[in-house]
């Protein structure tokens, strides 16, 4: 099956296209100024908590509202070993463990929670955020004694190049994942988690797994993410608009498609950073008014448009072919 | 009799008390509408502002007040089921997919509910002092406020259990979180029952609020805690059992006295540490069905 | 040689006991029916046999391996596979798709991607359904979406199939087909334990069937033995107007 698509010249076409995005992301630094670079930063970061909210949350049909604390994981993680005070580790391994503690803590949570109905998975996430965010604060105060850390700041290309390379890394393993035994698996719990159970899935296994396997990017970018920061708190790091954005990004641009919340993704994260400064109450009350319409009445997305689209635009051509041929057999 | 112990017993019910409304409240809500309603708490925080402005803008008496806030809240959670939730429970191809779909609905109300309030007030917290007086109980000094929010939390409760348990639309709300498709077969009007049961889910937040401004300074931020509590004790007390809501809100309310009195900055941790161990032994919840 | 043994096997909900004390068997190579009135726990029984939930009393043996205990997935991977009353297809996913979950999935060792690619389009062939292959399942006709379960079934190679009320929402003439692939299952060497009201399905391919009522089974035999039976007419008596034969 696979194999007939790999010469296809529609194939080639994408990864052409890709290649070249690739190769334009890769030197955007060279060409644009520092602030375009951060907006751009964001804007990769955001695309890389959408995806991995997808993979989990858009087949399996369980609703996670712990990106923010899977990415808080991962902001902390930076600020407690790549601190001002001591820099205990180099940047490339506070990353890698910053995505480790954010898959443990999904496993832990997803193996108390999953093997239940999802709605104590919700519950539990959900909260998250607030529990962790209590736990550091307590933390702080009682046994550090003082508030925030102090994070060792890295050059904004540095924090652009790694962020990039988090997202190619996710991108991959997304698609990898989508196409291998275990998305089907998950595909298939969406589709029906008991006939799947009885079919021969580990329906608990295949969600913890997916489950932790989404976390990791999430950490990481927290990781990077903190080091642009420089200055974290547990306010600042556990925030549930980081919960949010992924969830209305993903369910905007569609989860049908791998593509369908990285555009989403990148439509929202620019209108986010163009809004934020200039009304920050209005936007973020369009977008909860934009999530609840979108699904309301466009519960696939953007992506699920697109068929309707293509069958329009197949119209419109064959229309326009078949008005010309008609043309030239009448001036013949 | 023991200061310490008598301090912690009655600020745990006092807390209890809250708990009790809000996860009855948001049991309702789930029970027999079927939405986790992740904005539950942003009700709160909306009717302690209502109720700050009625008393500082206007000095209307708070408790005299709930006769505005209360239908006004109500009114709201019935108004936002029989648009919103209804038209996504007619688009849902499925009842696991409408629970999916009305718990980001309801994260979408959390944004919204809490940006309007921001618009309106702004992002300073805010106190006023009403029956601020102390008074003697068994040997504690209690604030006069706490105990009246005590006594009508208790009462309300209690009164709408009694409610539920025995009157004509509490059989009607019964048999429609039973099972809604055959209630509305059997007469119950479903269109009027669930978003009755939503909004009477917001009125019981909404007095929660009111309660809550009277005894604690509020901020915009307040109703997320809130919001996690009521799930918590919900799920205590088994997903949609009112009578389980009810115990397991003052359940929690005196545990949280008990690790307050040791450390306050904990208590959401040993919220979620009974949550854990509730989830891995007894999932059904104390009333829940195994 | 016994495949299946149940001993005072029980489940009950709550108060009420939804199967109560039954002792069952079936043989390799037979093909078993189970009947009853609406309520009288046939259902119940295919739930305890793949482990849906568990038993409230009793034993149940696969091929002399204890069931007690085990898990849905784990029950699959021993040989016993299953449709559903109420078709539990994967609706957004293609019928291929659908069957490849089985292959990958059923069986206790694992498949490599052609291997489950080669066992799916067969078990496709198989049913009859090698032309929509590529088409989402959930705009498939009901008697092709039960199709699809079967494939889906027979894809996890089990021994041992429970077939829920294959052949309700059928009309006469997809009945004798459904009756025609039951045998032909049959005859690959799967045993076949069945659930059905269509009366005709299951005295024409039943070589044994068992009768429950309440949660007991009251009665066992040939078809033309139960046919006979004077308490299973009496049951029956209602029900016959509705069962299509």
């Amino acid at each position: 099956m696979s194999i007939a698509n790999l010469t296809s010249r529609r194939f080639l076409l994408v990864a052409g296209l890709l290649l070249l995005l690739l190769v334009f992301l890769a030197t955007f630094p060279l060409y644009t100024s520092r602030s375009d670079v951060l907006v751009l930063t964001i804007i990769l970061m955001y695309i890389i908590l959408t995806v991995s909210w997808a993979m989990f949350s858009g087949s399996t049909g369980y609703m996670s509202l712990a990106p923010a604390a899977f990415f808080g994981v991962g902001v902390y993680t930076a600020a407690l070993l790549f601190s001002e005070k001591w820099a205990l580790l180099p940047l490339p391994a506070v990353i890698v463990i910053a995505g480790i503690a954010s898959f443990v803590l999904a496993l832990l949570v997803g193996l108390v929670t999953l093997r239940l109905k999802g709605i104590y998975f919700a519950i539990f996430t959900f909260g998250l955020v607030v529990l962790i965010r209590q736990l550091l604060v307590f933390w702080e105060l009682q046994i550090v004694g003082k508030r925030g850390q102090h994070v060792i700041a890295v050059s904004g290309d540095t924090v652009y190049y790694v962020m990039l390379g988090i997202l190619v890394v996710t991108l991959l393993t997304v698609y990898l994942i989508r196409r291998s035994r275990l998305g089907l698996a998950m595909q298939s719990i969406g589709g029906n988690e008991e006939a799947a159970a009885h079919m021969g899935v580990n329906t608990t296994m295949v969600k913890v797994l997916t489950f932790g396997i989404s976390a990791i990017f999430m950490g990481a970018a927290g990781a990077i993410m903190a080091t642009r920061w420089i200055y974290v708190d547990p306010v600042i790091a556990f925030n549930v608009f980081y919960s949010f954005m992924p969830v209305l990004m993903a369910v905007f641009g569609g989860m049908g498609q791998l593509y369908g919340p990285v555009i989403g993704a990148a439509i929202f994260a620019y209108t986010e950073r163009a809004l934020r400064l200039q009304s920050p109450y209005y936007y973020m009350l369009a977008f909860g008014i934009i999530l609840i319409l979108v699904i309301l009445y466009l519960p696939g997305g953007l992506v699920s448009l697109v068929p309707k689209l293509q069958n329009k635009l197949a119209g419109l051509i064959s229309k326009f072919w078949k008005g010309g041929k008609a043309e030239q057999h009448a001036n013949t | 009799m023991n200061p310490t112990i008598v301090w912690i017993v009655i600020s745990g019910l006092m807390n209890g008390g809250i708990y009790a409304l809000i996860a009855m409240g948001l049991s309702l809500q789930y029970g027999v509408a079927r939405v986790i309603n992740l904005s539950h708490g942003e009700f709160i925080m909306f009717a302690a502002f209502l109720t700050w402005t009625l008393y500082t803008g206007f000095g209307i008496n708070p408790l005299l007040s709930a006769a505005i806030s209360g239908p006004l809240l109500f009114g709201l959670g019935f108004l936002i089921h029989r648009t919103i939730f209804t038209s996504l429970r007619n688009r849902s191809p499925s009842p696991a997919a409408f629970e999916g779909n009305s718990l980001l609905v309801a994260f979408g109300l959390y944004f919204v509910i809490q940006n309007v309030a921001l618009l309106i007030w702004g992002g300073q917290p805010r106190a006023y002092y009403y029956l601020f007086h102390g008074v003697e109980l068994f040997g504690v000094t209690f604030v006069v406020n706490n105990l009246i929010a005590l006594v009508i939390s208790v009462g309300l409760g209690a009164a709408f259990f009694v409610f539920v348990a025995r009157s004509r639309l509490g059989r009607a709300i019964r048999a429609a979180a039973q099972d809604p498709v055959t209630a509305g077969l059997m007469g119950v009007n479903i269109n009027f029952v669930l978003p009755l049961c939503f909004g009477l889910g917001a009125l019981m937040a909404g007095v929660a609020g009111l309660l809550a401004s009277m005894c604690y300074p509020i901020s915009i931020s307040m109703g997320m805690n809130y919001t996690v509590i009521a799930l918590i004790v919900v799920a205590l007390g088994g997903l949609g059992s009112i009578p389980g809501s009810f115990i397991g809100g003052f359940i929690l309310g005196l545990v949280g006295s008990v690790v307050a009195h040791w450390q306050p900055a904990l208590s959401m941790v040993a919220y979620y540490a009974i949550f854990m161990f509730l989830l891995l032994v007894r999932p059904a919840g104390i009333l829940g069905k195994a | 040689m016994r495949i299946l043994e149940g001993r005072d096997v029980t489940k009950s909900f709550g108060g009420l006991a939804a199967v109560s004390h039954v002792d069952f068997h079936i043989d390799q190579g037979e093909i078993v029916g189970l009947i009853g009135p609406n309520g009288a726990g046939k259902t119940t029984m295919f739930n305890l046999i793949s482990a849906s939930f568990p038993l409230s009393s009793g034993e149940m043996e696969f091929k002399s391996q204890k069931l007690n205990g085990l898990k849905p997935h784990q029950v699959c991977k021993m040989g016993i596979a299953r449709t559903f009353q109420q078709v539990k297809i994967f609706a957004d996913m293609p019928v291929l798709q659908n069957v490849l979950v089985g292959a990958f999935f059923g069986t206790p060792a694992r498949v490599s991607g052609s291997g489950a690619a080669q066992e799916a389009s067969q078990a496709l062939d198989f049913v009859g359904l090698s032309a929509i292959s590529a088409t989402p399942a959930k705009d498939l006709t009901l008697v092709n979406q039960k199709r699809v379960e079967v494939a889906r079934a027979l894809a996890t190679k089990p021994e041992l199939l429970l077939l829920d009320e294959l052949m309700a929402g059928l009309n006469p003439t997809e009945v004798s087909e459904a009756m025609g692939l039951v045998r032909k299952i049959r005859d690959r060497g799967i045993t076949v334990f069945m659930v059905e009201h269509v009366m005709k399905a299951i005295m024409g391919i039943c070589e044994r069937i068992m009768v429950l009522h309440h949660g007991e089974k009251i009665c066992e035999g040939t078809p033309q033995e139960i046919a006979r039976n004077k308490q299973v007419v009496e049951i029956y008596l209602g029900e016959e107007a509705h069962a299509g034969s």
